[in-house]
């Protein structure tokens, strides 16, 4: 009885005193929050590069000023689309580049992978070839491949290709091969063909994997497309970001660091969407724990 | 007295008991229906390079009565689950006779449902779909087979499950679902190999309430392979008790208890005595776990 009498009483007062309580709290969320903390850390070191290097009067030259950076991506990005002194012209070509490679690179890496996972007797014969491949630094070859393939964009894209297909092969190896016996057994129980086994059990079961290894090639493709265009090119950023070393124009080649870090971080992202698409029954930390075990 | 009061609360009359004695003693034939698996001889050796290493079964000879509900109970490495994975057509055998509806057993059956040691929902797809899987692999009519699937879902009491992924459901209700699937393709038998090991004991008592009720509602042949003895005498009809190194099936015990059997029955002397026998059993083969 006294219970029950008390009860309501305490409930108003609960909700009376917790509306500014709950001000406070939420406003303490905010300031705490990752996100915000960020914002504020970027803001801070953008402050302290712009206002601190003049204070401290380093040299234009080797640390250009923020506003400088703004100024050149402004002009940059101001050029006409082909103009061959502007940005887009040449973030288009680098963008060709780290696309075609990444998806060429990675679907043959793919492939190949199942391949291999499958065939017992080629996965023996090859083993010591894709150890001794993934152990050299694919970069190296970069002057050769130019070499073969010229200055045009072609050998940009098989740099590329070869530094995203041995993350993704390596990982879908490791994926087809870490398939659960017991789902093989559940559809060889059912009579199912080899086909049915693959597309139903082990092609989904290995998909963590591959997507881990895709996410390695899109870090991969940008460098591969830069260094690249370092070893010879007619034009992409690797190109211009060389140009404009040569031309003490350093303002112009962090605001190329800005645009080369968007194009990962868009890779990136628009690759974890096609995940949680694709692998939405599987929550991210769950499938990262499944991949490091 | 108090023999008689029991067996009035177990709703049996002394007529009855007369005739399930008699049935004890012809235990050569198990039930009265027809064999619908017929097992002879049966030994497998699991060897590297065709060289004949360790003896998993020694001689198995049995048969299962269609209709019928056999429970086969051993210890750990006693071959069982080796055994249901022959009969499923998983594994194949080294010597012997195996035969379901007649058929000698090479590979896999169509009219065969196997409910594994773990559920093995597949975890991107609905239990739906799960439940569906059979008709996709067997390429059955699609339409009638998901009315078929809401039945079955129905039937292990998870109506409004369906549209849940594997990980949302409790591991009970995940293993009800795979029996689910196990039943879409309408299959003869029912093969299950240590369906609730991996489930708590209050989960599991209700399970075996549950699957009673299923088998009775579905008349599926099923072979139950358990380890432990009460589960097993709760269950079959028949007990068939393996021991272990190798593997051979050392005694079939008639369970001639009235159904449905609830888990009350566990305290009566019947129950007490056959496991007491099953447990004698193991001790005699110096195995008790």
């Amino acid at each position: 009885m006294t219970n029950a009498q008390l009860k309501p009483t305490a409930a108003e007062g609960g909700v009376i005193s917790r509306t500014p309580i709950a001000g406070t709290a939420g406003l303490q969320r905010i300031f705490k929050s990752s996100r915000f903390l960020s914002s504020v850390l970027l803001i801070a070191l953008i402050l302290f590069w712009e206002f601190g290097i003049r204070a401290l009067k380093v040299p234009r030259f080797l640390v250009p000023p923020f506003s400088d950076v703004l100024k050149a991506l402004w002009q940059g990005f101001s050029a006409a689309p082909l103009a061959r002194d502007g940005f887009w012209f040449h973030s288009g070509i680098t963008l060709v580049e780290v696309l075609l490679g990444f998806f060429i690179g990675s679907g043959v890496g793919l492939a190949l992978g199942i391949l291999i996972s499958q065939v017992r007797v080629l996965e023996e014969v090859l083993r010591p070839y894709i150890v001794a491949f993934q152990s050299l630094p694919k970069v190296a070859i970069a002057p050769l491949i130019v070499m073969w393939l010229g200055y045009g964009i072609s050998s940009k894209v098989a740099i590329v290709c070869l530094l995203t297909f041995f993350p993704v092969l390596i990982t879908s190896i490791t994926g087809f091969h870490a398939v659960d016996n017991d789902r093989i057994d559940l559809l060889r129980s059912l009579s199912a063909t080899s086909w049915q086994i693959f597309t139903k059990a082990k092609f989904p079961s290995a998909l963590p994997y591959v997507f881990a290894g895709l996410e390695m090639a899109a870090a991969f493709s940008v460098v591969g497309a830069i260094v690249g265009e370092f070893v010879g090119a007619q034009s992409g950023l690797g190109v211009l970001i060389l140009q404009l070393d040569a031309q003490m124009d350093t303002g112009g080649s962090f605001a190329v660091f800005i645009i080369l870090s968007l194009m990962g971080v868009g890779l990136s992202a628009g690759l974890r969407s096609v995940r949680r698409r694709v692998l939405d029954w599987m929550p991210e930390e769950l499938s990262s724990r499944t991949i490091n075990t | 007295m108090v023999c008689d009061w029991i067996t009035e609360s177990l709703g049996w009359s002394k007529k009855q008991r007369w005739s399930d004695m008699t049935q004890l003693r012809e235990t050569s034939s198990v039930g009265t229906k027809r064999d619908f698996i017929r097992i002879r001889g049966l030994s497998k050796y699991f060897g590297e390079g065709g060289q004949p290493g360790v003896q998993a079964l020694a001689d198995i000879t049995c048969s299962i009565a269609e209709g019928s509900f056999v429970s086969v109970v051993g210890p750990s490495g006693c071959g069982k689950s080796t055994l249901m994975r022959i009969i499923a057509g998983l594994l194949d055998y080294s010597q012997g006779d195996v035969s379901v509806d007649g058929q000698p057993v090479h590979g896999t059956r169509r009219d065969i449902g196997v409910v594994f040691q773990s559920s093995i929902l597949l975890p991107w797809r609905t239990i739906l779909e799960n439940v569906m899987l059979p008709a996709e692999v067997l390429g059955l009519d699609m339409r009638s087979s998901r009315k078929r699937a809401l039945e079955l879902l129905e039937l292990v009491r998870l109506r409004g499950f369906e549209e849940k992924m594997p990980r949302q459901l409790s591991g009970g209700m995940q293993q009800r679902a795979s029996i689910a699937r196990a039943l879409l393709h309408n299959p003869k038998v029912l093969l299950m190999d240590e369906p609730f090991g991996a489930l708590d004991a209050l989960t599991r008592e209700q399970m075996n309430i549950e699957l009673q009720r299923i088998w009775s509602e579905s008349g599926k042949t099923v072979i139950l392979i358990t380890h432990s003895i009460s589960e097993a005498i709760f269950l079959g009809d028949v007990v068939f008790v393996m021991t272990p190194r190798p593997g051979t099936l050392a005694r079939t015990i008639n369970v001639n208890l009235p159904r449905p059997r609830s888990l009350d029955l566990t305290g009566t002397p019947e129950f007490a005595n056959a496991s007491h026998e099953i447990r004698e059993l193991f001790n005699h083969a110096g195995n008790l776990e």
